[in-house]
């Protein structure tokens, strides 16, 4: 599917680029995108090494285990497969609660040593788990308790209630996980035929 | 008020998980600065494993946006998204909010803008913002800094909880309009 989309988001937009004349801004569009995505890796580097080092510490302080304990009663209905102490659990936890405080950037990190956690378990090198699948799948939905972006750009514009919109968006944000979740179950028995 | 109190809150997290960690491997007796060190030098593997992924990605949106084939989409699935319930205005937010999060953050800026943050599209624009994240980054990052390119279904169990969150975001402004 991911092939599909990437070949209709090229082939539409230079198709569209040559109809109207704006295969100049498609050849910037497609050098400058390159040049941000790794710029936005490079950036990575540095907090990726930190929180890698300080996983580490965790880890072997026992801390890991802990949080891991501490979250196994929701593991074991999200992500049957993880085994209970495994430190898979204790960096989904971490990630989850970054994100749910709206640590942004600074959360996305903590993801990533999840997957890598949740990648150790997985018996094939080249096809997703169903762990990992729902843990993306969560993500995708993308939970926080405090929307501060949109609360700012609200203040900007001189909202008489920049915060009024913060109720709505965690039903909303709860209603999308449950439905990433629901959905990871029912099309992750469908995908496993392949 | 309540807002003030959560941000504080929020920039307390980061300092105090470092510390913590810190403090409970020093208790613990574990080497802690040469863990540290250990440990870090996976971090620039990740980052740099990711580069491929994020840059294939970012390229094909690039192409799709700049090129205006995302308007003449947004143009032609229009009358769809109004059958839906959705207004025009807000169409270009919802095919844009999954592929690209600062493209996002621009439309919902430009429509606040137009149509003031305390306006029914300025709510539902807000709404649509905050409650769904980047399903296409989030899944090319995710996947990419392990090294799968295979996705599965993340895809379309991401987008499907994208277009509920849309939908449902519209629904609950034009309640709370009618009730108030």
């Amino acid at each position: 599917m991911i092939n599909g989309i990437w070949l209709t988001l090229i082939v539409l937009g230079v198709l569209t680029g040559i109809a109207t004349g704006t295969s100049a801004a498609v050849t910037t569009a497609a050098i400058e995108s390159a040049n941000r995505a790794v710029n936005i890796c490079l950036g990575f580097i540095g907090i990726m090494t930190m929180w890698s080092g300080l996983m580490k510490i965790a880890e072997s302080a026992g801390l890991t285990r802990w949080l891991a304990k501490l979250f196994a009663p929701a593991a074991r209905l999200l992500f049957p497969s993880v085994p209970d102490d495994h430190p898979a659990l204790a960096a989904i936890t971490m990630s989850l609660a970054a994100n749910l405080l709206g640590m942004g950037n600074a959360a996305t990190p903590l993801s990533l040593k999840a997957m890598e956690e949740l990648a150790s378990l997985n018996e094939e090198r080249d096809v997703p788990s169903d762990a990992m699948c729902t843990f993306v799948a969560i993500s995708t939905a993308g939970i926080t308790l405090v929307p501060t972006t949109v609360i700012a750009i609200r203040t900007q514009y001189n909202s008489y209630n920049p915060a009024e919109v913060v109720m709505p968006i965690i039903l909303m944000n709860v209603l999308a996980t449950f439905v990433a979740i629901l959905a990871d179950r029912f099309f992750s028995r469908v995908s496993r035929g392949h | 008020m309540l807002i003030k109190a959560v941000t504080f809150a929020s920039n307390l997290v980061i300092p105090l998980m470092i510390a913590a960690i810190c403090v409970a491997g020093y208790i613990k007796k574990v080497k802690i600065y040469e863990t540290f060190i250990e440990g870090a030098k996976d971090g620039f593997a990740v980052a740099v494993r990711l580069i491929p992924f994020l840059v294939g990605m970012f390229v094909a949106i690039g192409i799709f946006r700049e090129s205006g084939a995302l308007s003449i989409l947004t143009q032609i699935l229009s009358p769809v998204s109004g059958q839906l319930g959705m207004p025009s205005e807000l169409l270009p937010l919802a095919l844009i909010r999954p592929l690209s999060g600062t493209g996002a953050l621009e439309v919902t800026i430009d429509l606040i803008r137009k149509f003031g943050p305390d306006s029914v599209i300025g709510r539902m624009a807000s709404t649509m913002q905050a409650s769904s994240e980047t399903t296409i980054y989030v899944i090319t990052v995710y996947f990419g800094a392990v090294g799968i390119k295979k996705t599965r279904h993340s895809l379309i169990a991401g987008l499907l909880a994208d277009l509920v969150a849309f939908l449902s975001s519209v629904a609950i402004w034009r309640i709370i309009t009618t009730f108030s």
